[in-house]
């Protein structure tokens, strides 16, 4: 309207943002004009989330500047972002599922007349912003009646009423079918058209080079570049989103690789609601087998199933060629399955014990008579592990929220270890943990696969994957998209693969 | 002056902490030891109030009558404790003492030996407390709700069982248990203590004192690391049904008479000496030396309130504002402490 096409609306210099131990933004610049559909790229961890919860005022930058329209703003809350006209449309929609589109459309702004809610205008006030939107949406509907295509779209709508004039949206597709991404897509030309911009983030390839116009790759928390779409093949995206050669970093250590440990066969589920679709893989003692893919491929899920923490709904999992028991943590656990979780605060440790006791949970039963736990038995294997792990706490008493993250990584794995496991599912070992603790960690995976264990190691970093497995399967959309040798694999064809782009 | 006084606190325990394996080892086994030692400071502090305050307070005679009177209460907070630190709440308690309580009585009225009829009665109370558990660990109904729907099932069953009158009379022997003496300690405090002694060495010695921890700090870690978690959530309310039953049997015995409306908000009180004893209402936290702490604390503000000839409408503002403050001071230093 009032912008020409090219003005950029919004600008970001030198945005700078680090997180205890990891330097998540580093120096990004990144330039949003007026009516352009801006893709937003980059593996998993390579800082586009951060970069927009900055935007959207959830994070505050440590140094950089933000302006819009050329003047310079501060973005303290998402109140702020929300005044200048930014709306960020997450994956997990905001909206208020028994509320009606109208309600949810107006909500916080409702229009009233002495204190009571003016229903007629804020259905009318519903309707145009629905129509601007190019939707035909009855604004007295629940939301909770729509399907996720259609609340997606009164979250633009919603955004429209609040005067946005920058619209983030995450992955707005993954969760849609090829209609209902036709009808977004509707909805995005049609805003983009009144001079909205749009940020969109998406790892669907294809799509970026339909509803796009520029592209940014972020790489390690840096812009890689910044192209017309048109330019650009979809080939040198992935290179500019991989294209490193770290694997030197890691310590892996290859050892002599023993027979088969873990087999799983035709594996479905969780029954209730399958992600994981017929997945079949074999993990060998002395092995660290990496899985990677992308955010919601279902690796996690895959491993609840393994560790018995989901019931599956087909399939098997066979240890040392006897079959594991389903559904059941405590017989995985007795099989020889080990666990770290992705979110160990959550699935992982009880933070209101001590390191002592948390790695006594599963083992109790060996460290009592008559269901008397001996103190004397406990305290010497929690030492021993502390020792042998080098776990960083004053002593095994200590309660473990008290220590970093990487020593809690430690406490979980020592659990395990105590619980005599042979084989290790390890959800993101090394998140949330400082560089030092990284190293130690992947120390610890040596020797445990110098000793005959055998690993399974979730990663969304790939240069971990590629560094420290020793062989790597690709999950994409619940099943296994490729496997590869350590030594055949790069982070390009890894990528490829967790894309769907494999040839 | 609470930053102050919780950060000197703070120092001390770091202090002990660091300084060797004994110290290290006594941590472990006081857990929440800063805690509880503030909540002893509370009741001792309130002590010195009341004994400055009245004469008769500070006598033998008035010692032993509160701890008698604080018995029933303190039982009851045994099996809350066990449930709350769980990370659930059992609000069926008093209609479990009443519903107890009067199968003991009907069953010596009917001619039952005396050991017949207390194993019937604690029976009783533990299958309804397990019932509790199924609902709440199987039927996956919040604890809130299944307890609720107790409190009325056995209320009712006891108003039924009697048809709503009191059952009394019973033989001096049997009274005996509540009226008698152990080298001069009334028998209620002798068994009070027996039954902490009994329970805290479960809760803080065995496994499934353990798993009690381990459940109401993380349910989903514990079940992870393969604790039947089921199970032993279901024992906890069968544990918090018989100390209700324990309690209606001491009752019984004192009062010579069982009530189909015996216990009614006593789980109030034993929530309240529960928590006004640190433990933590979201779970995983608390200790039974805390909780007859604060049991006492409680039984000490009523008989102080009433030597000093307090009206009981002003009792139960008074300790209703007490129970307030005493957690809003515990959320305070936990904030302070992180």
């Amino acid at each position: 309207m009032t912008h020409p096409a090219t003005a950029p609306v919004l600008s970001m210099r030198g945005i700078r943002k680090a997180f205890p131990g990891v330097v998540a933004l580093d120096g990004v610049d990144f330039t949003l004009r007026a009516g352009e559909v801006h893709v937003l790229l980059g593996e998993n961890g390579a800082g586009k989330s951060t970069l927009m919860k900055i935007l959207s005022g959830a994070y505050r930058r440590d140094a950089g500047e933000i302006t819009v329209d050329g003047r310079p703003v501060s973005i303290g809350s998402p109140r702020d972002a929300q005044a200048l006209g930014i709306a960020t449309i997450y994956q997990e929609l905001s909206l208020v599922p028994q509320l009606t589109v109208a309600e949810n459309i107006l909500l916080g702004h409702e229009p009233s007349r002495a204190g009571w809610i003016d229903r007629r205008r804020l259905e009318a006030d519903a309707r145009q912003s629905l129509r601007d939107a190019g939707l035909d949406i009855d604004p007295q509907r629940r939301v909770d009646r729509l399907g996720i295509a259609e609340q997606q779209m009164v979250e633009v709508a919603k955004a429209l009423f609040r005067h946005a004039r920058v619209i983030v949206m995450d992955e707005p597709t993954s969760a849609l079918t090829v209609r209902e991404i036709d009808r977004l897509f509707g909805v995005i030309r049609r805003v983009t058209a009144a001079s909205v911009a749009v940020v969109y983030i998406s790892h669907r390839m294809r799509e970026l080079t339909e509803i796009g116009d520029r592209v940014t790759v972020l790489r390690d928390g840096r812009n890689v570049g910044t192209f017309t779409l048109s330019d650009v093949s979809t080939g040198d995206l992935v290179r500019l989103m991989a294209n490193r050669d770290v694997r030197d970093h890691f310590p892996r250590r290859r050892g002599a690789i023993g027979e088969e440990l873990l087999r799983i066969d035709h594996l479905c589920g969780p029954s209730g609601g399958p992600v994981v679709n017929d997945v079949s893989l074999v993990v060998r003692r002395g092995e660290i087998v990496g899985l990677a893919g992308l955010m919601g491929a279902g690796r996690t899920e895959l491993a609840r199933i393994i560790i018995g923490a989901d019931p599956p709904s087909a399939g098997n999992v066979v240890l040392d060629g006897r079959p594991v028991p389903p559904s059941s943590p405590r017989r995985a656990i007795r099989a020889g399955i080990g666990f770290l979780p992705e979110d160990r605060k959550r699935h992982g440790l009880v933070m209101t014990l001590s390191v002592c006791e948390n790695i006594g949970l599963p083992n109790l039963a060996r460290w009592s008579r008559g269901g008397i736990v001996s103190r004397r038995a406990e305290r010497a294997e929690a030492d021993r592990w502390v020792g042998e792990l080098r776990i960083k706490t004053p002593h095994a008493g200590e309660r473990v929220v008290r220590l970093s993250g990487g020593t809690q990584q430690k406490v979980v794995l020592a659990r395990s270890l105590a619980a005599d496991a042979k084989l290790f599912v390890m959800d993101e070992p090394t998140r949330g943990v400082d560089v030092g603790a990284k190293v130690e960690i992947y120390e610890l995976m040596n020797r445990l696969t110098d000793a005959g264990a055998g690993i399974l190691m979730i990663s969304s970093e790939l240069p971990e994957v590629l560094g420290m497995s020793d062989r790597i399967y690709v999950m994409r959309r619940g099943r296994i998209e490729a496997e590869f040798d350590a030594s055949a694999a790069s982070e390009e064809r890894v990528l490829q693969a967790a894309l769907g782009l494999a040839c | 002056m609470l930053t102050a006084a919780s950060q000197a606190r703070r120092q001390a325990e770091g202090q002990a902490r660091g300084q060797t394996g004994i110290q290290a080892r006594a941590g472990l086994r006081f857990r929440g030891a800063g805690r509880r030692f503030g909540t002893l400071a509370g009741l001792v502090g309130l002590c010195l109030l009341l004994w400055i305050l009245t004469p008769h307070f500070l006598t033998v005679a008035n010692a032993l009558n509160v701890m008698e009177q604080t018995s029933i209460n303190a039982i009851v907070a045994v099996g809350m404790t066990y449930v709350i630190v769980s990370g659930g709440i059992d609000l069926s308690v008093g209609s479990l003492l009443a519903l107890s309580g009067v199968v003991l009585a009907e069953a010596l009225k009917s001619g039952w030996p005396a050991p017949f009829a207390v194993a019937a009665s604690f029976g009783v109370g533990a299958a309804a407390g397990l019932a509790n558990g199924l609902g709440i660990a199987l039927g996956r109904l919040p604890p809130f709700i299944m307890t609720l729907g107790m409190m009325s099932v056995a209320r009712g069953a006891a108003l039924l069982v009697t048809d709503g009158r009191p059952v009394s009379g019973f033989s001096s022997g049997f009274r005996s248990l509540a009226t008698g003496h152990v080298l001069g300690v009334p028998s209620p405090i002798v068994f009070t203590l027996a039954i902490y002694a009994a329970a805290a060495l479960v809760l803080s010695r065995t496994r499934f004192g353990r798993y009690v921890y381990g459940i109401g700090g993380n349910e989903e870690a514990t079940r992870l690391s393969g604790v039947e978690v089921r199970f032993h959530k279901t024992i906890v309310y069968g544990v918090s049904g018989l100390t209700s039953a324990i309690a209606a049997l001491l009752l019984t015995a004192r009062l010579n008479s069982a009530q189909p409306i015996a216990g009614i908000n006593y789980e109030l009180d034993a929530i309240a000496a529960t928590v006004i004893g640190g433990t933590s209402l979201t779970g995983g936290e608390g200790s039974l030396g805390g909780t007859i702490v604060g049991a006492l604390i409680m039984g000490v503000l009523r008989n102080g309130l009433n030597l000093l000839g307090v009206s009981s409408f002003l009792q139960q503002l008074v300790i209703g504002a007490v129970i307030i403050a005493a957690v809003l001071v515990d959320l305070m230093l936990k904030e302070k402490r992180g």
